[in-house]
């Protein structure tokens, strides 16, 4: 600049380099060429911020010291460039001495003067017509006359319409419009959009803090209703535009689909079952309340006349009652939870097995008929021992004295805790199962000769329960989510169902032989059909809670199920002698009587041999007849 | 990738929910939309197609010329700028003239709403002009063929209902105020909607305008223009200008292509369906008087519009149904006569108290018309009065099935309907006005009613003595036979309950759905009315009170 060019002539250390961005010469030690041609190196800068600082506090000229971009070095500025600088800011002219408001000279007015402003003659050509012009409007003109150029029209924007379907042809719908879903109409208002509804529409406090925390899309109302005293006080919808612009991206973005309202009567979706009346007898009422036990009643059973009943509690004791007049015959105590209780099926036979325990107590509850009771006792004293010993996994014990007071004829010592004892159809036999792991956990044993067997060589699972067949030599075995059916004569496995459930709790078999139920601790009851399939034929989901016990009725077609909910269900369960009729299970009754306690409803159900009665016993101690 | 939004909502095309929503999508589940194959190539044939392009290419010149200053370029583009027409797509989309129709509710509140945007920015001044042009020749068609059935004030706009020829039409205006023009919506998906409602509803207006022999567009009828125009003298400047507006005004009937031939007198020749019973034919037949009186309600009835009072819609409303409508002349063109006439019938009017009160015509509020409308009878005046708090206004498109609620408003005036005319309600509401009014009277009554009681009060003790007097014992004898009636219902309930545990798990949901939401109706119902009923007695509450406040 001629400033800074003036103030130091003796040391011209002018840079050459011309008007470049000084960021080019950045990463060089110099910062240009002086006129010799010479490196102008960066003035030494070791200033930090400290230094920076203690200059801006300490150099009383610093406020007017500036780097000079060219050179890199500080420049103080002189009194008249500090004015100057000054002057320019205040947006004045640099020059001190120019004078912005001189008096103005108008050298054109609006008047007329006298005299031109140039003297110089007119053109020829302005007064000859131009030749080009005219060439060029004769060519307009040619292609006008050949059609070349149309005239303008003026343009009329307003749509004309005439009559669209003036030749309406149904026969000539595209196919397309067949497919077509026609966009489904906006919802019509109701009344809580009025501008004046009644006052049962308006929202309450509370409704309205609701409303407002809902999602919006959530909502079922898009507005909050509200009362206007007159229709002049009604102001504008502010939300108006909002919703014709979300009604057309409706009709342009959404899916279309069309869809079946389900129109069903829900009555007609009820299936049409025959009438419980028509299917009597079945229990309908409770008759008695067999009272005694003081802790839960586990198991039940029944003597083959129906004339007594006996059941196993937790409190350690075996109840004996009469069925008729619910009167305890007879208290055994055997000292342990009681876990299952069978009465011998042979009617000739006054023999009760009882497992507490590890072991199977065969009692004689000397009960109804003296010779009967006595004929037994004979029975099981008419044993001979055989002359060589056999190995056998449990051990047969001739009760004591004491015991034999009080009824038990034979101990059966099982290394394990029992859990089911049950007795084949003839009553010579009888299987017990044990809580184990090992293939040990099924055992059949023989009475008249106390000779017990082990039918197993493998462990399939943990046994629940297993049945005798009441016809034919076949016995089940259910373990958690199987049956498996064994062959006794031939020792084979013939048959594995697939029960569907999670964890079988009991089972039963039809007096048929064919058709076996399963209950579940998933409260399922699954029904069998042997010649059908292994698989249910059908699985019913009566119960609320787990079942713990299913029964068959000897003679009438009926099966019971309890459950933890503490209700028992009897349903109608008729088997034709048809093989291609299927069974026909209808639920008959609910019966309501347990009280649960502590999570466990009934526990054990039972029909009676001959009547169309059903016992039940459960967690509150109580035996229960429905009649 | 999204085929192209414009061509999509011109020609009406929209996604499709696949059956097999994994198939289709690769095995994902993730949410996407399907269009139809067929549908997007058959958006390739659509000559539109390349209108369009023309256009782009247009804009795109148009817009170098202006970056180079070419004016005289601009002059010339914009001379020639490429126009399309979409009459062909309206005939492809809606093959027959009822189609059209079914599809007019959105397009006819798309029009309403347009036409009142303000005429500068977020879209055409000329669609603007042709959305009002429209809607007000749709509403003149209305007036004309007397087909409006249906209106509703909601805290959204006014809804109307129109049966055109068998289709019921329903549309919603905003309330005329200014737009709060909300900035997250798009406008250029309204406008395109717009541009395909216009060219739609342009068509159908000519073909109703043909079918009713009015000439379209439309034309005021000679005679009325005549009447109409020394009224205003030369207070505007064009006729052309004030043409829409005189239209729009709504007051004037219109013109005829042939003198109309008393076609509404004409009996319809009865034609027996097969099938059908005397008693069913009768039924059509009173349905079929009954809506004539429904066209002919306010036939006869003079009103006057306030100018508080929305004038468009009421005098829409009012000239739907027979009746002679007016206004102030200062507050817009057309107003046929004066507020001194004094033929006028009814003055509609909505500010708490008029002072100067003309005899011999009823001051209404304007929610009168409306529910008189939604009643298909003139109601009675008496709770319209200026300044009297009004009935609730009800919705006129809600049918009560059983079961539903239905509020005690709506079960008078279904009660008006069939004619049982006296009100117990509303009588007592007199009694209690009529005891308000004189207060000694009514302490007298009070009094003389209190020695009934006391009266009242002293039989029954006499009853209750003699009764501990008699020796026996009354026991009930029917109970048995209650018990047996119970009895078999619960042996029915219980039956119910068997059945449904035997049910299929795929139907027992249906069932358990099906009563769920049966019962959740049921229970939404009893909230209404509980909420009513605690309403009603807070009100009678609060009325005794004042009373008792007047009277200390």
């Amino acid at each position: 600049s001629p400033h800074s060019s003036s103030l130091r002539p003796l040391q011209d250390i002018r840079n050459t380099v011309g008007n470049i961005p000084m960021e080019w010469y950045q990463d060089f030690p110099h910062i240009g060429y002086n006129l010799d041609g010479k490196k102008i190196y960066k003035p030494i800068r070791n200033k930090d911020e400290l230094d920076m600082f203690l200059e801006k506090m300490e150099n009383p000229e610093y406020w007017r010291t500036v780097q000079d971009k060219m050179t890199g070095a500080d420049i103080k500025l002189t009194d008249e460039q500090v004015e100057l600088v000054h002057r320019l800011q205040r947006g004045q002219f640099g020059d001190v001495h120019f004078n912005p408001y001189e008096p103005a000279v108008d050298f054109f007015t609006h008047e007329v003067m006298i005299h031109p402003v140039t003297n110089r003659p007119a053109d020829k050509r302005s007064f000859i017509p131009s030749l080009i012009e005219k060439e060029k409007v004769s060519k307009l003109v040619h292609a006008i006359k050949m059609g070349w150029i149309k005239p303008r029209k003026p343009k009329d924007d307003t749509p004309t319409y005439y009559d669209l379907w003036a030749h309406e042809d149904p026969n000539s719908i595209l196919g397309r419009h067949k497919m077509h879903v026609p966009a489904p109409k906006m919802k019509l208002p109701g009344h809580e959009e009025s501008y004046n509804p009644p006052p049962e529409y308006l929202l309450s406090e509370e409704e309205k803090l609701a409303w407002e925390q809902q999602e919006p899309a959530e909502r079922k109302l898009n507005f909050v209703p509200q009362q206007y005293r007159c229709l002049r006080a009604v102001p504008a919808y502010p939300r108006f535009i909002h919703e014709r612009f979300e009604r057309c991206l409706d009709l342009y973005l959404c899916p279309r689909q069309r869809k079946m309202r389900v129109n069903v009567d829900p009555e007609d979706l009820i299936p049409k079952l025959p009438k419980p009346q028509d299917l009597q007898p079945f229990p309908t009422t409770q008759a008695l309340i067999y009272r005694g036990h003081s802790s839960l009643v586990r198991c039940l059973s029944v003597s083959p006349s129906g004339q007594w009943l006996v059941s196993g509690s937790d409190d350690g004791t075996v109840r004996f009652w009469e069925v008729c007049t619910a009167r305890c015959m007879k208290t055994l105590p055997v000292g342990g939870v009681v876990k299952s209780v069978a009465w011998n099926p042979n009617p000739t036979v006054c023999l009760v097995a009882v497992g507490v325990e590890q072991s199977v107590l065969l009692v004689n509850p000397c009960l109804g008929d003296k010779l009967l009771y006595g004929a037994t006792d004979q029975l099981l004293e008419s044993y001979v021992a055989p002359e060589e010993e056999r190995v056998q996994p449990v051990q047969w014990v001739t009760a004591t004295a004491e015991q034999h007071g009080k009824g038990v004829r034979l101990l059966v010592q099982h290394s394990k805790a029992v859990k089911q004892v049950t007795w084949h159809g003839k009553g010579d036999y009888f299987a017990s199962v044990v809580s184990d792991n090992s293939n040990m956990q099924v055992l059949i044993h023989q009475t008249s000769k106390r000779w017990s067997q082990n039918p197993f060589r493998k462990s399939k699972g943990l046994v629940q329960c297993v049945l005798f067949h009441p016809i034919r030599p076949y016995f089940f075995v259910a373990t958690q989510r199987y049956v498996r059916v064994y062959n006794l004569l031939k020792q084979e496995l013939t048959k594995k169902l697939m029960t569907n459930c999670k964890w079988v709790s009991s089972m039963a078999i039809h007096p048929g032989g064919d058709n076996i139920i399963c209950g579940s601790y998933d409260s399922k009851l699954a029904w069998f059909d042997l010649d059908l399939s292994t698989r249910p034929y059908q699985l019913l989901r009566h119960h609320k809670k787990a079942l713990r016990s299913v029964a068959f009725h000897k003679r009438y077609p009926l099966f019971a199920s309890a459950s933890d909910d503490g209700t028992v269900i009897v349903c109608h369960g008729m088997v034709y002698n048809d093989l291609l009729q299927n069974p026909l299970l209808v639920p008959v009754k609910v019966l309501k009587g347990h009280t649960p306690t502590l999570d466990l409803g009934v526990l054990a159900v039972l029909f009676h041999p001959t009547q169309p009665w059903v016992f039940s016993s459960g967690a509150d101690g109580t035996v229960r007849l429905y009649t | 990738s999204h085929p192209p939004r414009r061509l999509c909502i011109l020609k009406g095309i929209y996604p499709h929910e696949p059956k097999h929503k994994k198939k289709v999508n690769k095995g994902s589940t993730a949410p996407r939309t399907f269009y139809l194959l067929k549908d997007i190539k058959f958006l390739l044939h659509e000559p539109i197609v390349n209108k369009f392009r023309e256009y782009k290419v247009f804009v795109r010149k148009l817009r170098k010329a202006y970056g180079k200053s070419e004016w005289s370029t601009v002059d010339r583009l914009k001379d020639n700028k490429p126009s399309y027409k979409l009459d062909h797509i309206v005939k492809e989309r809606y093959p027959t003239f009822v189609d059209a129709l079914r599809d007019l509710d959105d397009a006819l509140s798309m029009c309403f709403l347009f036409s009142t945007f303000p005429r500068t920015g977020k879209c055409h001044v000329q669609t603007i002009q042709l959305c009002r042009r429209l809607a007000v020749e749709f509403m003149n068609y209305v007036i004309a063929s007397r087909s409006l059935r249906k209106v509703f004030l909601s805290i959204k706009g006014i809804y109307y209902q129109a049966e055109v020829l068998g289709q019921p039409v329903t549309w919603i205006t905003p309330y005329t105020f200014a737009h709060d023009h909300p900035t997250d919506v798009d406008y250029r998906v309204m406008a395109t909607f717009t541009e395909f409602y216009t060219t739609l509803l342009g068509f159908v207006n000519f073909r109703l305008y043909q079918s009713l022999n009015l000439v379209y567009p439309p034309k005021i009828d000679s005679q009325t223009d005549a009447e109409l125009k020394p009224a205003e003298g030369t207070e505007y400047a064009m006729d052309s200008e004030s043409y829409l507006e005189k239209l729009s005004a709504l007051s004037a009937s219109l013109a005829r292509v042939l003198a109309p031939a008393h076609e509404d007198e004409m009996e319809m020749d009865e034609f027996p369906v097969e099938g059908e019973t005397a008693e069913q034919m009768d039924a059509r037949k009173q349905e079929q008087e009954a809506l004539e009186k429904h066209k002919k309600l306010f036939e006869g009835l003079r009103f006057f519009l306030n100018r508080e009072v929305p004038r468009e819609p009421l005098a829409f409303v009012i000239r739907c149904f027979g009746g002679q409508v007016s206004w102030d002349k200062s507050l817009c063109i057309g107003a046929t006569y004066d507020v001194t006439d004094p033929s006028i019938t009814h003055h509609i009017v909505d500010r708490p108290r008029v002072e100067p009160q003309v005899v011999g015509r009823y001051y209404l509020q304007p929610q009168w018309v409306f529910d008189s409308v939604n009643a298909k009878l003139c109601l009675p005046v008496a709770d319209y009065f200026p300044g009297v708090l009004l009935p609730p206004h009800l919705s006129p498109f809600v049918t009560e099935q059983e079961g539903d609620y239905i509020p005690p408003e709506k079960l008078k005036l279904l009660a008006m309907q069939r004619g049982e005319n006296p009100d117990d309600e509303s009588e007592e509401e007199d009694e209690e006005e009529e005891e308000e009014e004189d207060d000694d009277k009514e302490e007298e009554e009070d009094e003389s009613e209190k020695e009934e009681e006391m009266k009242l009060k002293k039989m029954e003790e006499q009853k209750t003595q003699s009764n501990k007097a008699l020796p026996v014992k009354v026991t009930a004898g029917k109970v048995r036979l209650e018990d047996k009636q119970r009895l078999e219902q619960e042996q029915q309930s219980e039956e119910k309950r068997l059945a449904i545990m035997m049910m299929k798990k795929r139907e027992k949901y249906l069932y358990k759905k099906i009563m769920f939401g049966k019962k959740r109706k049921v229970r939404e119902a009893n909230k209404l009315a509980a909420k009513r009923k605690a309403h009603d007695t807070a009100v009678k509450e609060e009325k005794k009170k004042s009373k008792k406040a007047r009277r200390a």
